[in-house]
Formats: C-alpha cells, sequence, structure tokens
C-alpha cells in the first residue's frame, strides 16, 4: 500500500500509520502516552543536536536512511563526551511511498536505537506531494558526562586516533548510485562504545568529532583552526580497505575526503595514547583503529607520505565528483 | 641496482643545472602532490604540468552544445562528473541542471546503453571526451548501439591524440628539457612513438607509472640522462607498457574515428589532433568537436600558458583570488585532473 496526501491529514490514516508503525517499533513509555511533547527526566548537563537525512538510495548496503538518521545523530551527541538518552524522529513523506517501505525503516531506526541506548520519545510525520521520497530529520538528548570535550581544546603532543577505515560509506553509496557491484559497505553505526569506554578507562580525551562529509582532512582542518594548532598525520598507517581504495582508484576519489558514518577521532594526550588505542580496538567497530597522527607546532595539516615527502591538506572544495579518466 | 632512498638522496642534493620536466598526464599531476614528490627533490628540477587532462583542452562552445542539449525537451545529456563545472560560454551543466536541465552522470560509457534503453522516449546524449585511454571504449560504445539497434543515444565527441600536442609543445616552447610521458595513454599508443620523438626534439621521454616509486624512479632517470647528456625514450613502466601499445585497442579506433583537426581550449587549432567519427558513423554523432568550434576565454584567464608549461598555476593573476575550485574560471581550476585545481587544493597558493 501506498503513502497518499490522506496519511497526513491529522485523521484517521495518521493515526494509523503512527500506530502500526511507529508505536509498534519506538514503543517506550515516553512515547505511548502520545502527548504534545515528551517529558524527560535528565540531570545535569546536556549536549542537544538535530540532523537531517536525504540519502539516496534509501536502503544501501550496510544500511539503510533509518539507521543512518539514529546513527548520525547519536554521534553527534557522543563527540561531546555524552551519553545518549532521548531522540526525536520528525518524517517527511512525499505521496507514493509504500508504507512497507516506512516499515522497514523504522524497524531498522528501532534496532539502531536499541544498540546506542537512547529512545526514541517524539515524533511528527508529514505527508507531501511528490515521487515516494523519504526524508527524517532526527534530533537528540545527551547526558554530559565528561565535560569540555572540544575541536578547540586540542594540545601540542596530543595523539590522534582514527576509530577504523575510511571511505566505506562513501563507496558503499557512490557504488549504489552508479550501480558497480562489489562488496563495500557502509560503516553506518552508533559509535557509543568506543566513547564509554573510552571514559571508563579514564583516558583523558581532549578532543572527538566523527568523520562524516568533508571526510578526515576536513575535520582535521577543523581542529587545526578550532585549536590553534598543526596536524601531522601519516600516510603509512591511515586504514583503508583494499576494494575502498580499489574503486577510488577507478573513479579519482581520494578516501581522505571521503564521508563516513561509523568512524570517529579521538585526540587523547600523548602519554596515553597506547592505552586508548587498545580501548578504542577492543570497543565494538573499533577493530581498525590506528594512531594517525599528533598535534604539532604550526597551523594547517600536513601529511607525510609513504614516501616520507610532505603533502599539505585542505579542506574539501565542492563536492567529490568521478572523475573521467 | 639503486634502493629508494639512494635515489631519494640523490635527487634531493641535485646541484646540476635546473631541470624543467614536462609531466603531460593530469593522473601524473595529482599523484605527485599526493606523494609530496616535489618535497623530496632538488628545487633545481622542475615539475611542471602539461596539457593532459581533457577536460581543461576542451573548447567552451563544446559544453554550450551539452547545455542546450540539456534544456531540450525529452532529452538528457549523460556525462561523467568532471563536465559538470566546465564552463560554456555562459553556463555549466550544473547549472543547466538547476534550471531544470536533464543531465545524469555516468561512471562508465557502458552504462549509457542501459539508461538508454531503459527510458525508449529520452534522447540521450553522451559527452564522449578524453585522450586515447577512453576512446576505445567509446568505440565499444557504438559496437553496443549498433548491435543493440538503439536509435535514442548518440555520441558528441571531444576526443584528443596526445602526440601532436606533445609535437607542438616541442616546436612551440622551448623552456621544456624533458618529458614525462603519460601511463595510461602509453599502454594503448606505446612506447616506439616516443622513440622517434626522443630522436627528433634531443629530449629524454620516459615513460613512468602512477605510485610515488614510479614517478622518483623516472624523474631519476631523466635527471640521469640530461646528466650525461642522453636523449632517449625510456620505458619504465614496462609491467603495462609494449613497444606497440595494445594493438587491439588500437584497431577498434581507427574503426569507428579517424584524424582530425581539433580545437584545443585556450591554444587553438592543433593539426590532427583530434578524433572524429568516421562519415559511416556520423548517423551517431550528436555535434562532435572539430576546428569550426569556437573557445571563450574569461578575461585574465592563463589556462593556455599553465597547460603549455610556460607558467605556474600560480603565476596566474587570477588564481587563488578570483579563480578557485569553488568558483572557477579557467577550466583547468575544474577538474581534478587539472593542473590549477591540483595546485589549488594542495595549497600551492
Amino acid at each position: 500500500m501506498k503513502i497518499n496526501m490522506s496519511h497526513g491529514s491529522g485523521g484517521k490514516q495518521t493515526e494509523d500509520l503512527i500506530n502500526r508503525i511507529f508505536l509498534k517499533h519506538f514503543d517506550n513509555n515516553i512515547l505511548n502516552r502520545l502527548e504534545d511533547a515528551a517529558v524527560l527526566d535528565i540531570k545535569g548537563k546536556i549536549a542537544y543536536t538535530t540532523d537531517s537525512f536525504v540519502v539516496t538510495p534509501l536502503f544501501f548496503s550496510g544500511g539503510d536512511i533509518g539507521k543512518l538518521a539514529v546513527c548520525g545523530t547519536v554521534n553527534d551527541i557522543c563527540m561531546m563526551g555524552a551519553i545518549p538518552k532521548y531522540l526525536t524522529a520528525g518524517f517527511i513523506i512525499e505521496e507514493g511511498a509504500e508504507i512497507e517501505t516506512i516499515d522497514k525503516i523504522a524497524f531498522s531506526m528501532k534496532l539502531s536505537a536499541e544498540e546506542a541506548g537512547i529512545k526514541i520519545v517524539a515524533g511528527d510525520t508529514k505527508v507531501i506531494e511528490g515521487q515516494g521520497g523519504i526524508y527524517i530529520n532526527t534530533s537528540g538528548i545527551g547526558e554530559i558526562v565528561k565535560s569540555g570535550v572540544s575541536i578547540s581544546n586540542c594540545q601540542k603532543g596530543d595523539a590522534i586516533i582514527l576509530s577504523g577505515n575510511l571511505g566505506d560509506h562513501h563507496a558503499a553509496i557512490m557504488s549504489e548510485r552508479m550501480e558497480i557491484e562489489n562488496n563495500i559497505k557502509s560503516d553506518c553505526a552508533p559509535l557509543v562504545s568506543i566513547v564509554k569506554n573510552l571514559f571508563d578507562s579514564n583516558i583523558e580525551v581532549h578532543c572527538m568529532r566523527d568523520v562524516t562529509r568533508g571526510g578526515l582532512a576536513t575535520v582535521l582542518n577543523e581542529i587545526s583552526s578550532a585549536s590553534n594548532c598543526g596536524v601531522e598525520i601519516y600516510e603509512a598507517v591511515l586504514p583503508i580497505s583494499n576494494e575502498v581504495r580499489g574503486l577510488c582508484n577507478i573513479l579519482g576519489l581520494d578516501p581522505l575526503y571521503m564521508a563516513n558514518e561509523g568512524k570517529m577521532i579521538a585526540v587523547v594526550p600523548g602519554k596515553q595514547a597506547k592505552t586508548a588505542l587498545e580501548v578504542v580496538r577492543k570497543s565494538r567497530y573499533g577493530e581498525n583503529a590506528q594512531i594517525i597522527g599528533h598535534i604539532v607546532d604550526g597551523s594547517g595539516v600536513t601529511m607525510i607520505t609513504t614516501l616520507q615527502g610532505s603533502r599539505i591538506l585542505d579542506v574539501l572544495y565542492g563536492e567529490g565528483l568521478p572523475r573521467i579518466c | 641496482m639503486k634502493t629508494l632512498e639512494t635515489i631519494k638522496k640523490e635527487l634531493k642534493e641535485y646541484d646540476g643545472k635546473n631541470i624543467r620536466i614536462m609531466e603531460v598526464c593530469g593522473t601524473h599531476t595529482s599523484s605527485i602532490f599526493k606523494n609530496g614528490i616535489r618535497s623530496l627533490i632538488s628545487p633545481r628540477i622542475k615539475l611542471i604540468s602539461g596539457p593532459g587532462c581533457p577536460v581543461c583542452v576542451t573548447a567552451s562552445s563544446y559544453i554550450d552544445r551539452l547545455v542546450e542539449y540539456s534544456l531540450k525537451d525529452n532529452h538528457c545529456v549523460l556525462t561523467f562528473g568532471d563536465m559538470m563545472k566546465v564552463k560554456g560560454s555562459e553556463l555549466t551543466l550544473t547549472e543547466s541542471k538547476a534550471m531544470g536541465g536533464n543531465v545524469k552522470i555516468l561512471y562508465s560509457p557502458l552504462g549509457a546503453v542501459k539508461v538508454s534503453m531503459k527510458n525508449p522516449d529520452t534522447q540521450f546524449v553522451f559527452a564522449a571526451v578524453g585522450f586515447e585511454t577512453t576512446i576505445p571504449i567509446y568505440a565499444l560504445l557504438i559496437e553496443e548501439i549498433i548491435k543493440n539497434n538503439i536509435k535514442n543515444l548518440r555520441i558528441m565527441t571531444s576526443l584528443k591524440t596526445i602526440i601532436p600536442a606533445i609535437s607542438y609543445i616541442c616546436t612551440n616552447e622551448k623552456n621544456i628539457d624533458a618529458f614525462l610521458c603519460p601511463g595510461h595513454v602509453s599502454v594503448i599508443i606505446g612506447s616506439s612513438v616516443y622513440s622517434e620523438m626522443a630522436l627528433k626534439y634531443r629530449k629524454p621521454f620516459v615513460i613512468g607509472g602512477f605510485e610515488g616509486g614510479h614517478i622518483i624512479a623516472a624523474i631519476y632517470e631523466i635527471v640521469r640522462q640530461i646528466s650525461n647528456n642522453e636523449c632517449n625514450m625510456k620505458n619504465m613502466y614496462q609491467s603495462a607498457v609494449t613497444a606497440e601499445g595494445n594493438e587491439k585497442a588500437k584497431a577498434l579506433i581507427d574503426k569507428y574515428f579517424e584524424a582530425a583537426d581539433d580545437y584545443w581550449r585556450g591554444i587553438g587549432i592543433i593539426e590532427g589532433s583530434g578524433l572524429k567519427l568516421r562519415t559511416e558513423y556520423k548517423d551517431f554523432d550528436a555535434g562532435s568537436t572539430s576546428s569550426e568550434d569556437v573557445d571563450v576565454t574569461p578575461a585574465g584567464c592563463k589556462c593556455a600558458d599553465v597547460i603549455l608549461g610556460r607558467i605556474t598555476p600560480q603565476e596566474c593573476p587570477l588564481f587563488g583570488k578570483a579563480c578557485s575550485p569553488l568558483n572557477a574560471v579557467g577550466a583547468c581550476m575544474v577538474s581534478s585532473e587539472g593542473a590549477c585545481g591540483i595546485w589549488y587544493r594542495n595549497c600551492e597558493v
């Protein structure tokens, strides 16, 4: 069955949609009350963020828009030294979308939310004219467990830990869009385990950032600029899978500028680097983590290449389009 | 045999006469930056980017024709991503798409067959741009169109051959001492053609691969030849390049295309430097480039001087000011293989 304008009318069909899909999957004592707003019990400082998701295709190898919508917001909360608690979800659905598709997406959100330990406590649905597109906005709140984690807090001598392989999400989406057959899967995942374990192990984390749009090079430039420091990384230790490397060679893409949805960097004091690396590697989604570089004097981001040359890394300009030859 | 470390040390400490090496291929330019090659060699060895980016040398009137098709009812332009941001006399394909134009990005020419069979009511025009590396695939595309009796897909070619361009530079530009020859193109055309060039123009022509180590080795060979007053062709990419090249690919090109004078953006007409569809395949031609093409060079743009090795991208007055990847004035700033774009993205401002 397809969505039509009456599903957004606020009447019987809207109620059916909410009951049959969203309440079924998101089921929790706060949402189930169906009040105008969720009433939350939270102590101390909170981290609060929002993000919108418009990905095509809706389903891709390793994930879907629902998983992305939960993990994206969860990870942003985590990066501020917070443990995710509550999430809201707004759906903008174009008429013609299959109800079964929405059901699958909501189920996927439920699974990701459970894994991340976050409750989906409020939501909204709007139906607009169109051709079956689905867009999701999520916003989320987390309890700060470690204050002071910030991109402006990096200090000379700090080590930069990258939690795993670069470029998987971008490569998976490009492959789907271009109908290239391969085994590349999106890395879309909640990073709660890595962050919790770092704090539980008393690592003095100075800064965390998830490596999403713009890629690693862009994130490192943001750090360099906010913390007024230089960043030096080493090409030889960057974790990149052979398949992603191969696809990049064919399409002329650079893994340093490709989006990820389940990768982060943690900037930690140099003397805790090895311990922190072990902690990340033992955490879920952190098994390929590496110490990829350090915070240094100066400004900008420099990469020491495998040949021991130096390459300056700027932010991403424009969109990474596949090249011609 | 010398180790890579020894070679790197000797190149870093080189204190002979200044050497200007042109790398013809954009993939080499990109790899030189990605591997930090300039930081590994003596400042007396200059690496100059050449005309080997197909997007950078395509005339603006060609882009105009694509834009026009994209805005026409029931038409769709199929293209590689790089072409999206190149300006015609007024618009880019990105801009025409934003105005409602129908443009689809493909990664393989053969994808055009699939999309046109799926949408029989749309007329598709494939923007076939490239050097010898991609031309055999366009020949295969024509074969597929014929085999599947596809009536709604034509190609608009802007196809260039590299040897006439290198000859043009050797004849007209006196400041290049040696050439780092393109790896991919050489796989198709073979190495023997460069032996004739080395003899004729009295310069080293060294074919190199794309890994950092390949490039270092090729530069070392050039420096060695110049220091010993030699000027030979040397194939240092033997795993992929043979003396005669890929005969099958060459035959395929020859079956569908013939040499023609062609227009190079910023340079003008270079005799015999293009390939056009043979007369018997004209029905598949949606308006390919020819010597009739024209180019609107934006005021102040020095792209032509850059690809001829007269100036480095930084020496163009627009570089990093009026012209940047976000607001490209010249084509060389647009493509991932264009010299200016590569220099800018690597902070050589």
